[in-house]
């Protein structure tokens, strides 16, 4: 009867480890303090009716912002925690709580790196890049919506299955995958990892995995189907392109992963043989077909950043972008070259000389296209009037480190080279430099530049560029001696190693780097809070703080439900510049609008889909079953209602729209600068200071 | 009147958008199964001792379900044409005889799992059969949510009657069908015909 109703959980399961006890506080206490804390503030029908249930790509754009945000956090204490026991095990070095080396034990270390990779992939730059293209891809191609808006937020809410389930070990099983992020086979399957780890690695992926397909299909259908009249392909704005180029990858790859991960799943499940080392199973097969999805999934993350850095390197040279055609061409060609390299990961596998011959070319080649664009960005700073804004310091930033790590990543698609370098920490400096200076740094460009248009105001300025400092310094103090011991031959992964080797003063900068980087990012953070507070000095009323060119700075900040009153006719790639060259945009008549409803049926079945994914990975049939009948069951009543759409009339619009010219609040008159670091800091010790003392007045009384 | 006339454009263009997305869909499933395919190419002679597939299958029983199949695909094209037509007995007729060639096809797959399972070769035997089980298990998972969804489409059809709502999902849901109809040619050729070559 136990066994029927909780499967294999049992009181072990429950977290009595240091670091399952802090992960149970720090990852899931406290989002669920902060949550109440939200709810009995604004109320629990504010933020389940206007937020959790809203089917505004705008507001589910800033949800998967605050969420990858978070995760944010999450993943950059796992790579300090990778690089404090680095630091620390050199040799025969004391260990700390009761592990041998340095403060973790083999094992744990390696449950934290694999951790990191998959959130900080899947969470993180997954998380950023779907906010980024849910906020502003519609409003640039002049839409209102998405073409499903409820798919939309059922992708949001299995992305965040998917995030509950990546920290859910910490609370029920206490272990997670320590098979490296990619769970690589036949060390991923039952015999060599029994315990519950790979399981939550597996539905933590399968189910955010399925939620980004559906999202790759919907703005598939939104780009192709939904642009402004007059916006032909050619017109499109560099981000949409990015964006668009990357959905189309997203329809290609992940449905590998899904169908991989169900393959794994059936193996340890089922009991079958795809991966297996007995009964034929074939586990190179496993590398081939997850890097098929992996290795398209980092250009799936890129050429969206690619498109921010467009916008913004447009925006501030007050020119359009050089190059128009070869620049798409340029995303275009990473597109379609970007699934023909994969086997660059495994070149030391033993496909033989022409096989990697081909792919080596092929990987060498994907530069030329990323060269285009890198060249197009400069050509386009060529004799522009250049703005050294946030944001441009950051695209600034990406050229040099990223420039470098595509250097270092032609260098590994040589395959004689790549037999001295694979697996050595030079390939983790790479990527790093290209995922954290290509991905993160124009999330980061993106956020200050569009910030605006999120909130209507934007970001504090001196704060932002001291963050974007601590984020350069860091990364170099972190990345390049990263860099220089892959060449000394350390390997990646090591929690420890003799002190011979000579590696440790380099590991100590790399923690040092680290900590400069969480700096960086303790001073985001302050960016936002500080610049909530100088909202009202901060604020823009006019919608185009920065005189951009494209259609998203045509319509107010932030912008209605409805993004547009009226939808634009669209003549020319820079749309917006044009209308503010001719004089602001046409008048026109408001039309009737149809919008659609707020939604839970997405969270309903994201939540029953949680039910099934965690069902399976403790074995209780009955959940499964209770899962799996609850998602069907709430899709057939989705689809078979038609009461989802309801009608803005034009007179409403039109009150909307004056209502909103009047509760313009005045900007406040002084011309003040934006708050420093240290004007922050007395703020908040004020504040602090008044709100321990308000305390002991209520309690005097 | 004119408002009239936007909203029915919105319509339309509503249901071209739902057209187009479901056929990237359509791509998406393709590609679940290509992996599937090609775990079977790659999988489909690591017998490890157990019975080859020419040993195992039988070929008129596969030959009977591809002919159920097709005739399925071709009685659903009968029923779109109902539909176009607005008759709705004929669309609950055409819709209905589909709805069971879909079961005899279930029926007969279910019998061969089971025939394979009572010999004691299961997809835990070895890898060849773990492939074989998981492709033809996807179609077949495939076949049954597409009964499952028809089966409820032609419930509402007669209660509600025929209207654009329902000849939307009928459209889709032949698209489905026919899709798994390819897929099963592919299956009917790479897993029963090639292993008899």
């Amino acid at each position: 009867m136990r066994e029927f109703l909780l499967g294999r959980l049992n009181a072990h399961a429950l977290p009595h480890e240091w670091f399952t006890i802090g992960g149970t506080i720090g990852f899931i206490l406290l989002p669920l303090l902060a949550l109440a804390v939200l709810v009995r503030i604004k109320g629990w029908k504010w933020l389940w009716g206007e937020w959790l249930t809203s089917v505004d790509p705008k507001r589910i754009g800033i949800m998967y912002f605050i969420v990858a945000g978070f995760m944010l956090i999450r993943g950059g204490m796992d790579a300090i925690m990778i690089w404090l026991q680095q630091a620390l095990t050199a040799g025969n070095a004391h260990g700390y709580l009761g592990a041998t080396h340095g403060y973790l034990s083999a094992d744990h270390f390696q449950q934290i790196f694999t951790a990191h990779g998959n959130i900080m992939v899947f969470f993180v730059a997954m998380g950023f890049i779907f906010g980024l293209i849910n906020f502003i891809v519609p409003l640039q191609i002049g839409a209102r919506d998405l073409a499903s808006p409820f798919l939309n937020t059922l992708g949001f809410w299995l992305y965040v299955g998917g995030v509950v389930m990546v920290n859910m070990f910490f609370g029920i099983g206490g272990e997670y995958a320590a098979t490296g992020w990619l769970a690589v086979a036949p060390l991923s399957e039952t015999q060599f990892s029994p315990g519950v780890g790979v399981d939550y690695w597996i539905w933590s992926l399968q189910i955010s995995g399925i939620g980004t397909t559906i999202g790759g299909i919907n703005f598939i259908m939104t780009i192709l189907k939904m642009r402004a009249p007059g916006m032909s392909l050619w017109k499109m704005p560099m981000f949409t392109w990015g964006s668009l180029c990357s959905m189309l990858m997203v329809v290609t790859v992940f449905p590998l992963l899904t169908a991989t991960l169900f393959l794994i799943f059936f193996d340890r499940y089922l009991g079958m043989h795809f991966f297996t080392t007995n009964l034929g199973g074939n586990a190179m097969m496993y590398t081939n077909l997850i890097w098929m999805w992996g290795h398209p999934e980092v250009y799936i993350l890129i050429l969206p950043a690619f498109g921010v850095f467009s916008e913004v390197v447009a925006t501030f040279s007050r020119k359009s972008i050089a190059s128009y055609t070869s620049q798409v061409l340029g995303m275009i060609g990473v597109t379609v070259f970007a699934l023909s390299v994969w086997l660059h990961h495994f070149f030391t596998m033993g496909a033989g000389a022409d096989v990697n011959a081909f792919f080596g070319v092929m990987t060498m080649v994907i530069a030329i296209p990323t060269s285009v664009l890198v060249f197009g960005w400069i050509a386009t700073m060529y004799k522009g009037r250049i703005r050294y804004t946030v944001p441009m310091l950051w695209f600034l930033g990406f050229i040099g480190i990223f420039t470098i790590g595509g250097m270092s990543g032609v260098l590994l698609a040589v395959p004689p080279a790549d037999f001295q370098l694979h697996n050595s920490l030079f390939l983790v400096a790479h990527f790093h430099s290209t995922v954290i200076g290509g991905v993160l740094f124009g999330v980061f460009a993106g956020l200050n530049y569009w910030f605006p248009k999120f909130a209507g105001f934007r970001l504090n300025e001196r704060i932002g560029r001291s963050a974007f400092w601590c984020w350069i310094v860091g990364f170099c103090l972190s990345f390049i001696p990263m860099y220089i011991l892959g060449i000394m031959g350390a390997t990646r992964r090591l929690d420890h190693y003799d002190a011979s080797t000579g590696w440790q003063p380099f590991y100590i900068l790399m923690l040092i780097g680290g900590l400069v980087i969480a700096t960086g990012v303790a001073l985001q953070v302050i960016q936002i809070i500080a610049s909530v507070i100088q909202r009202r000095q901060l604020a823009d009323f006019t919608g185009d703080p920065w005189d951009g060119r494209t259609l998203e700075w045509a319509t107010i900040s932030p912008p209605p439900s409805y993004n547009f009153a009226v939808i634009p006719n669209v003549t020319t790639r820079d749309a917006f510049q044009e209308f503010k060259e001719r004089g602001g945009l046409p008048q026109a008549k408001y039309k009737d609008i149809r919008v659609p409803y707020n939604t839970a049926s997405g969270i309903y079945i994201a939540a029953f889909a949680f039910a099934a994914s965690f069902a399976f990975v403790w074995h209780i049939i009955w959940l499964a079953v209770a899962g799996i009948l609850g998602v069907i069951i709430c899709v057939i009543v989705r689809t078979f209602n038609d009461n989802i759409e309801y009608t803005l009339t034009a007179a409403e619009i039109e009150n909307a729209e004056r209502s909103r010219k009047k509760h313009i609040l005045p900007k406040k008159t002084e011309e003040g600068e934006d708050m420093s670091l240290w004007e922050f800091i007395k703020i908040a010790v004020t504040w602090g200071l008044g709100f321990v003392g308000l305390k002991r007045r209520v309690h005097g009384s | 009147m004119e408002a009239d006339h936007e909203l029915g454009g919105h319509e339309a263009a509503s249901d071209d958008r739902v057209g187009f997305g479901f056929w990237v869909y359509l791509m998406t499933d393709l590609l679940m199964f290509t992996v599937l395919f090609a775990t079977f190419a790659v999988l489909r002679n690591n017998t490890f001792g157990g019975p080859t597939g020419r040993e195992l299958f039988s070929l008129p029983a596969a030959l009977s379900e591809t002919l159920i199949l097709l005739t399925s695909s071709f009685t659903a094209g009968l029923g779109m044409l109902a539909a176009r037509r607005g008759s709705k007995n004929q669309v609950l007729t055409w819709f209905g005889v589909t709805y069971l060639l879909g079961i005899a096809f279930l029926a007969l797959e279910l019998r061969e799992f089971t025939a394979f399972i009572h010999e004691g070769h299961t997809w835990h035997s070895n890898a060849s059969l773990s492939s074989f089980f998981t492709l033809v298990g996807a179609h077949g998972l495939h076949i049954t949510l597409g009964l499952l969804w028809m089966g409820i489409t032609l419930v509402f059809i007669w209660v509600r009657g025929l209207d654009s709502h329902l000849i939307r999902k009928l459209t889709l849901l032949s698209l489905f069908w026919h899709f798994l109809d390819i897929v099963w040619i592919f299956i009917f050729t790479v897993v029963y015909l090639m292993a008899f070559v």
